[in-house]
């Protein structure tokens, strides 16, 4: 078996979803790591120093080209194995099947794109601006001054992009789409590369299921809060 | 035991080739037992149609005790009916009530040509068999039966595999007409005794490859192969395949 | 009991709808109408130079009882243990000889004659079904030449099923097309057979006058109700001639045993 032939079969293109899906799963515990700094409720310091690192450090930097090839290849394979599979089965059932299987597994494909519009958004809201100099933000990014350093004002561009309550309800349904992807991706992840054993499958499953839970709810928190005025 | 009878309505998918199109046509069968099998109220169906000058209704059936793998049909929206771990042929009409509408199509893929009304064609199944479903044996002296000591737990999980009976409810199940479960049991069951070993990567890189020809599609992990199956073959089974697939993947010359 | 017969009682449950964990088993006994198979060396190589039988289609492990799974456990014993060591003795003779033409005279006389009973069968074109032949037949020998039989019994059956064939050659309806898939043409390919095979039955129940194996005539059994078996008259293996429609004609195949002598069956 070549690698070609390894990663392009129909088993091949599983593991391509399945690795990247883990990989995009490690990037999420980062973000959330880094982004729960604004509950520090130092005014931001302590996450504009976080997003400055993040920004400016070689490694971060490096791995973030990563985490776009990652992305990509995640909807790209995505896309293509679900036009792929749907054009398998060219009459339809006049009554479906629905036993079995969660709705949530059956929808990955529309929790995916959900997720990506609200990348596109997510990215015009903080990630152009911090990266590109402003170019898509709301408005120009303020800078603040620390030991020395300037610093972006990211957590001043947060404070104000989740004052529009529209932009709240759709980070937060977002981060639904995202606990529903997740609940589904996680555990299904190990499976496709391969972890069998009884044991392990169990484990992986419920701390796919809390995950699931734990870290949109744990991203949904941020707008909220900044909406609430809840951090300071 | 209280024994009665039903009248039913019957929407049946009726399609004379693989080359013409088909559609469903209704049907009243009158009478039917609730101690009949669901073959048995289809041969009565079948009864009434050629007496009435009509075509009886293509199904494919064998043995009609749920070891064969051959009866198909697509029982108001599940494979095999509406029973869990059970056969078209093991379905008793007890499932069903008075006056019910049972819709029954054939199995849907791509794969699974239709080859008249309710029959499909599996080939496809014995194909990838042929990739890799077997063990080599050469010729020479016959081996001593128990010179290949097994431990219970082992034999027992590749018993559980080797269960599948090839029927395609998985197929017919999985929103990508999938037919990972069937290939991870036949992989499973091999790869779990000492006899599949010599073979198990060329095995699972063929039967893969065999399995992508014949136009399934990909299995996307949602498990409504294994509560459409029969058998109860576990989808642990294909996370196993996976591991065969890229050990053989990395490790092959 | 789950872990030795799950399986049996999951499909007793099944077709019952009753638990036979919590409610007794309705069980009866059923016949197996024929034993044994075709014969065969310890190469599994039947008279025919060639032609292999495995599994339950030969004689070997099969004898005048059947066991539950004996079917399972031969095809195992017969293609994994047996036919990839004796094989290749035919094989590699068989190397030399050129592959044989579908223009051989054998080839062709064999698929005019299937072709033709087709045509026959296809071209009756009368009333019954295949189907309702199939129960009738199963009727005549499931009452006479079943569990237990008799002489007058099995002499009804045998006009029985004479009648019965009579009518399937001039009555059957066989709807479809002969070139396409027609299941209704391959059951009724299959009811012919099962007319003439219950006939023979029937003609070799009556003429084994006594009780043994899977064959029990009311006339010959012990004062307790066993098989009484009559060695002097019927150590051999009955082979049935078919000349002409209902002429059969018995070869008598003597049995010899030298080590084990057949006994008269005893449970208790």
């Amino acid at each position: 078996m070549t690698f070609k032939q390894m990663f392009t079969s129909s088993v091949g293109k599983k593991l391509v979803m399945g690795f990247t899906g883990i990989f995009l799963i490690l990037f999420l515990i980062v973000h959330a790591g880094l982004n729960a700094t604004i509950w520090a409720n130092d005014g931001g310091l302590m996450f504009n120093k976080a997003a400055h690192f993040m920004g400016s450090n070689a490694v971060p930097r490096i791995l973030e080209i990563g985490l776009f090839l990652g992305i990509f290849l995640h909807i790209y394979q995505g896309y293509l194995l679900t036009i792929e599979n749907r054009s398998k089965r060219a009459v339809g059932y006049a009554v479906n099947y629905s036993n079995g299987s969660k709705w949530y597994s059956r929808s990955m494909a529309i929790l995916g794109t959900l997720i990506l519009l609200f990348l596109i958004a997510h990215i015009y809201h903080f990630w152009t601006p911090s990266r590109l100099g402003g170019i898509g933000s709301v408005k120009a990014l303020g800078e603040v001054e620390h030991n020395g350093v300037i610093l972006h004002n990211l957590y001043a561009e947060m404070d104000l992009v989740f004052t529009n309550p529209y932009i709240v309800v759709l980070y937060v349904l977002a981060c639904g789409s995202l606990g529903y992807h997740l609940a589904h991706g996680f555990q299904s992840a190990f499976k496709t590369i391969g972890v069998h054993n009884k044991k392990y499958h169990a484990m992986l499953s419920s701390l796919g299921y809390g995950f699931s839970i734990f870290i949109p709810l744990l991203f949904a928190l941020m707008p909220i809060s900044f909406y609430f005025d809840w951090i300071k | 035991m209280s024994h009665t009878t039903m009248n039913l309505n019957l929407k049946v998918w009726r399609q004379k080739n693989t080359k013409t199109a088909g559609a469903f046509e209704m049907y009243r069968v009158e009478n039917i037992s609730d101690e009949m099998s669901f073959l048995e109220m289809m041969d009565i169906l079948n009864e009434q149609l050629i007496t009435t000058g009509g075509e009886p209704v293509a199904f494919d059936h064998d043995c009609r005790e749920g070891i064969c793998g051959m009866c198909s049909m697509y029982i108001n929206g599940k494979p095999h009916g509406p029973w869990q771990a059970n056969t078209t042929c093991q379905l008793h009409m007890r499932a069903f009530k008075d006056n019910d509408t049972i819709v029954i199509e054939p199995w849907r893929a791509n794969a699974f040509p239709v080859i008249k009304d309710l029959t499909v064609d599996r080939s496809a199944f014995d194909r990838i068999i042929q990739a890799g479903g077997y063990v080599s044996v050469n010729t020479g002296n016959a081996v001593d039966g128990n010179s290949l000591p097994i431990e219970k737990a082992k034999a027992d999980e590749a018993f559980a595999a080797a269960m599948c009976i090839g029927c395609g409810a998985c197929v017919a199940a999985c929103k990508n007409s999938s037919a990972m479960l069937f290939l991870s049991a036949k992989v499973s069951h091999l790869a779990l005794l000492p006899q599949g070993d010599p073979e198990r990567k060329t095995r699972v890189t063929n039967m893969v490859a065999q399995l992508d020809k014949e136009g399934f599609g990909a299995c996307t992990n949602t498990g409504a192969c294994e509560a459409a199956c029969p058998k109860e073959i576990s989808i642990a089974n294909i996370a196993r395949l996976n591991k065969e697939y890229i050990v053989a993947g990395l490790t092959s010359e | 009991m789950k872990e030795k017969y799950g399986n049996l009682f999951d499909m007793y449950a099944k077709i019952t709808g009753e638990n036979p964990y919590e409610v007794p088993m309705r069980i009866y006994p059923a016949v197996h109408y024929t034993m044994g198979g075709l014969w065969v060396d310890y190469e599994l190589q039947t008279t025919v130079p060639g032609l292999y039988a495995l599994g339950e289609a030969n004689f070997s492990d099969h004898g005048a009882n059947r066991l539950g799974a004996s079917a399972l456990m031969q095809g195992l014993a017969d293609g994994y243990f047996v036919i990839p060591y004796t094989l290749g003795n035919n094989l590699a003779d068989e190397i030399y000889n050129a592959p044989i033409p579908t223009s051989h005279p054998a080839f062709e006389a064999a698929e005019k004659a299937v072709a033709e009973r087709i045509a026959t069968l296809k071209n009756i074109n009368g009333k019954q079904t295949v189907e309702s032949f199939h129960k009738r037949l199963g009727k005549i020998i499931w009452n006479e030449c079943g569990m237990s039989r008799t002489a007058a019994g099995l002499k009804q059956a045998i006009a029985d099923v004479q009648a019965l064939k009579k009518e399937f050659w001039s009555d059957v309806r066989i709807p479809g097309e002969i070139n396409e898939y027609n299941p209704e043409l391959d059951k009724a390919n299959r009811v012919a057979d099962f007319i003439e095979l219950g006939e023979l039955m029937c003609v070799d129940a009556l003429a084994r006058e006594e009780s043994c194996g899977g064959h029990f005539r009311e006339e010959y059994q012990t004062p307790e109700g066993e098989a009484l078996r009559d060695d002097k008259n019927f150590m051999y293996v009955a082979a049935w001639e078919l000349k002409n429609d209902h002429e059969w004609t018995l070869h008598k195949e003597e049995l010899k045993y030298e080590v084990i002598q057949p006994s008269q069956r005893n449970y208790k």
